[in-house]
């Protein structure tokens, strides 16, 4: 019953968000800012995962690859797959849901029980549509960024790392990248970006904004952001795949 | 003008107003005493249309906010300045940014006309030269000063007031009380205060309410307060061995 009353909630919170904004100049402001503190603050942290997570799949498959009868370029085959349509998508938005959603629960949380929020209420100025609405479209429109650049980070690791370990050479891997490849895959994977953005910025935000208490009970939402952000991503990865990678 | 009829505040059952009737006045500092959890910060929220009261009315110069649509609350919060208990200055704006800030979403003025305000606002609360600073970079006093140029940078008609002087020395506090004083008389505002202190009672009570146990015990003036016999009050009011020493002399 509380899980439906929080949901319904989440609801009402998520229509509020698309309410018409006071000032269209400030919002824009706003978006540029969150896109730098949400989404460009992110980028370094997301290369270096990718690079070292790319040569980490290259190496497993090289590894599983000695001594078969498997062509070698299948490892630039196999880490171009588990980057395009898994690794990028789905666990860079996680360890994103930890990173960007701590932040966006805690510091609306500290808005909260420092009345920030109340304030922004008496001026007159709705707190869901001033404060969250530009967090949402800021990484809406950035994670498919974040995560372009970490599917071709990996897969440079890949590159990378199977030249280092001479377990193929630089035209094998290339080749196995060229091999069979669908472009509506790298659509999907971009397709899930979206909507792991949209919950990672919602659900925290929802904490956040809903902190009832003191600092313990920032640090409560900030948890709770992170967690619920994980659970929703995971539950929606799957459907998602159902839907449109299913038979 | 505030003017509140028979209002009745409830949470999950609990009555925390009970038929609360009072009249703020404009031009005043209209002080709101009372010991903590006796309604006070309710009824204050209830005047800012963050609570709605289940019975009664407030009427803003004869307006009544329970029953006013959105639309028009929204436009009466624009008259609304509120000073918070810890300021509630924006942490990631410095302090200008945050008495500009009113001034971005709601007025029609270029850039150089709302610095222009800005400044004059920070002056009006004796800050100069703190533009830039932020919110953690300055004291507590100066926060408070910071809270009270973004409340009257619009020039609102009401201003709130939630325990304006609390966590302050007593100088800054008579500072502060001074200032609401002052800034009321100049721009004719209705000032609502809640407080627990006892300086700012007698300094500028020119109109009180105190409420027990989400009444109406007593109403009257700074100078009533030592002839009130009103129990209650003198209870509340006279708790220190100070003011018991203070009123055995008046």
């Amino acid at each position: 019953m509380k899980l439906i009353a929080s949901f319904g909630k989440y609801l009402l919170f998520v229509a509020d968000v698309f309410r018409k904004p006071e000032r269209r100049s400030v919002m824009y402001r706003l978006v540029i800012q969150e896109i730098y503190d949400l989404g460009l603050k992110s980028l370094l942290f997301v290369m270096f995962v990718s690079l070292f997570v790319g040569a980490v799949v290259a190496l497993q498959t090289a590894a599983n690859l000695e001594g078969s009868w498997m062509p070698t370029y299948l490892i630039g085959y196999a880490t171009r797959d588990a980057i395009i349509l898994e690794f990028s998508p789905t666990i860079i938005s996680l360890l994103l849901a930890g990173k960007i959603g701590s932040n966006i629960a805690s510091s609306l949380g500290t808005m909260r029980v420092t009345q920030q929020i109340d304030a922004l209420e008496v001026m007159g100025i709705n707190p869901v549509t001033y404060l969250v609405r530009p967090k949402i479209i800021a990484l809406v429109f950035f994670n498919p960024i974040l995560i372009s650049v970490s599917m071709f980070v990996g897969v440079i690791g890949g590159l990378i790392a199977g030249i280092l370990s001479h377990d193929c050479t630089a035209t094998e891997y290339i080749n196995g990248l060229q091999y069979d490849f669908i472009p509506f895959k790298a659509l999907y994977a971009l397709i899930k970006t979206v909507l792991f953005a949209f919950i990672i910025a919602s659900v925290s935000s929802f904490y956040g904004f809903f902190t009832d208490g003191g600092a313990l009970e920032v640090g409560k939402s900030s948890t709770k952001a992170v967690v619920y952000s994980s659970v929703v991503i995971i539950v929606s990865n799957y459907l998602l795949t159902q839907l449109l990678l299913g038979s | 003008m505030i003017e509140i009829k028979n209002i009745f505040k409830s949470f999950s059952g609990q009555e925390i107003l009970k038929d609360l009737s009072f009249t703020y006045e404009k031009g005043k500092t209209n002080l709101v005493i009372g010991q903590s959890g006796s309604g006070k910060t309710v009824l204050l929220k209830c005047l800012l249309g963050l609570y709605k009261p289940e019975q009664g009315a407030i009427l803003f110069d004869g307006e009544d906010i329970i029953t006013m649509s959105n639309r028009n609350l929204k436009k009466l919060r624009k008259e609304v300045g509120m000073v918070f208990q810890g300021g509630a200055l924006f942490d990631s704006m410095n302090i200008e940014q945050n008495v500009l800030f009113p001034l971005q979403m709601f007025s029609n003025l270029s850039s150089e006309e709302m610095l222009e305000r800005v400044n004059f606002c920070l002056k009006r609360v004796n800050l100069e030269n703190v533009n830039h600073l932020y919110p953690s970079e300055i004291s507590g006093g100066m926060k408070k000063r910071v809270a009270i140029a973004r409340a009257i940078v619009l020039n609102p008609k009401y201003l709130f007031c939630d325990e304006p002087n609390s966590g302050l020395d007593p100088h800054t506090a008579i500072l502060i009380d001074n200032l609401l004083q002052e800034l009321t008389h100049e721009y004719g505002m209705t000032t609502v205060i809640n407080t627990h202190d006892m300086n700012s009672l007698v300094q500028i009570g020119e109109r009180i309410l105190f409420i027990n146990d989400g009444k109406m015990a007593w109403t009257g003036v700074n100078s009533e307060v030592f002839k009130s016999d009103n129990k209650d009050l003198q209870d509340f009011v006279f708790s220190s061995k100070l003011y018991k020493t203070i009123k055995s002399t008046y």
